[in-house]
């Protein structure tokens, strides 16, 4: 079973869709004892770093995000659940991530000239950085969802995928069985329906 | 680079697709969710919902049909029409949706932009305008395009900007229907102050205007369109194969 953490934020109803969709089975819970059962754990998330942070504090959800983490379980982190799995974030004052990979989540606009809009919204290009088991149906240049104004950076050796809006963007990241992607994945297609089957079917995330 | 988006505009009335006409593999052309697939099948990069339901005792079934959709397309979806409070808001983004576009409703109750940006974040509030010229300025209409607020459009789509929404679709009734190309005077004279992308609405006529509107207008992120591609006058893939043959940057239909 594939538990979607459910902590009041996102479109967890497209999410479940899509693991439906492709034969899998999600959950979606709030539930710290679920999580730590299910095969497979996904953070989902849109909105404010902080917001997020507290919420996901509730009822302990972080601790079990966590340990179910630390035993193994595959985690996909997605748009700000990928964000939350740094170790911390400057939107609106520094805030602590879960610091399940190293790094810190930062506005775009350092990278990102003037002329561009924040947040980048819509579809884009990746330029994949070695091969992972999760981008295993992906190919160069597959275009995926993005919303967002912050990315993660100073995390170079957890690299997947960067896409490039005015510079280069950190698009995924992944360290042993702990992954994320900054795009939607559940909004992007066949090329995000296929990360998310990779995600649920791959047993060997080292790199 | 990120890619200008191509998106269809679906109306439906008790859960069903209003002016759809036949294509080839579609067997219910009134099918939201049928004809969300196909759309999505043929390249559209994103679908907007507008809910045209008269009767309240009816809007379920608008939500029903987008539970329909979410659940077999996997673009972003963005749902309009009969939009008036924030649990107008949750009940939609618990369907599937991923957007939330307000028009009427933000005109007498400017502060639902504040309080939904606050609540589900900015990239969910979509604010559309329509608008079209009175006397050489710029005007805002509501009811559907049949009551004129008096409204400055420049004014108040900055205002809606500044109160949280992330994203505008700007509806010109002056070349809406008329299939002449989008309005490029408004759309730039929005573009030169938007710091959230702009979405172009009303006059597409054939796959060139989309060539035409993102040559002209650099600024806009979008082109959105309902009649010429509910009645298969222009195929999403033929407007995306010339936006490339132009140097325009699109996602290629799989």
């Amino acid at each position: 079973m594939i538990a979607i953490v459910d902590y009041g934020v996102g479109n967890l109803f497209s999410l479940k869709s899509s693991f439906s969709f492709i034969g899998q089975e999600a959950e979606v819970t709030g539930d710290p004892a679920r999580i730590l059962a299910a095969d497979r754990v996904v953070l989902p998330g849109v909105g404010a770093f902080g917001d997020a942070a507290d919420k996901l504090r509730v009822n302990g959800l972080d601790k079990a995000v966590c340990e179910a983490a630390g035993r193994g379980t595959p985690l996909l982190g997605i748009c700000l659940g990928m964000q939350l799995l740094f170790e911390c974030s400057e939107e609106f004052g520094t805030h602590k991530g879960l610091g399940l990979i190293p790094g810190r989540v930062v506005s775009m606009r350092s990278v990102v000239p003037e002329e561009l809009k924040l947040p980048q919204i819509g579809w884009n290009g990746l330029h994949l950085i070695g091969t992972h088991p999760l981008f295993r149906n992906t190919r160069e240049g597959d275009q995926v969802y993005f919303v967002h104004s912050f990315h993660g950076t100073d995390c170079a050796d957890s690299l997947l995928a960067t896409t490039e809006y005015g510079g280069s963007i950190t698009a995924a990241v992944g360290k042993a069985n702990v992954m994320g992607c900054q795009f939607h994945p559940e909004k992007s297609g066949k090329v995000g329906l296929s990360i998310l089957k990779a995600f649920a079917e791959t047993e060997n995330y080292s790199c | 680079m990120i890619s200008k988006r191509i998106i269809p505009c679906l109306d439906v009335r008790n859960g069903r697709v209003v002016k759809g006409i036949q294509f080839e593999n579609l067997k219910d052309v009134s099918s939201p969710a049928e004809l969300a697939a196909f759309y999505s099948e043929s390249g559209a990069d994103e679908l907007v919902f507008y809910d045209i339901t008269a009767s309240a005792e009816h809007r379920g079934l608008f939500t029903e049909c987008l539970r329909k959709v979410a659940r077999r397309v996997f673009i972003p979806l963005t749902v309009g029409g009969g939009i008036n409070s924030l649990e107008d808001f949750d009940t939609v983004l618990k369907c599937g949706a991923d957007k939330v576009s307000v028009n009427s409703c933000a005109v007498r109750n400017p502060g639902l932009i504040d309080e939904a940006a606050r609540r589900y974040g900015s990239q969910c509030v979509v604010l559309s305008a329509d608008v079209k010229r009175v006397d050489g300025q710029f005007h805002v209409f509501v009811r559907g395009g049949r009551e004129d607020t008096g409204l400055d459009a420049l004014k108040w789509i900055k205002e809606g900007i500044d109160r949280g929404a992330g994203e505008i679709v700007l509806n010109s009734m002056d070349t809406d229907g008329v299939k002449q190309g989008f309005d490029l005077p408004l759309l730039n004279a929005v573009c030169a102050f938007s710091p959230v992308p702009v979405i172009a609405s009303g006059g597409a006529g054939c796959a060139q205007d989309f060539v035409t509107l993102f040559k002209q207008c650099p600024k806009v992120d979008a082109g959105l369109a309902a009649s010429i591609f509910h009645f298969g006058e222009v195929r999403i893939s033929e407007v995306k194969q010339l936006m490339k043959q132009n140097g325009i940057p699109v996602r290629e239909v799989i």
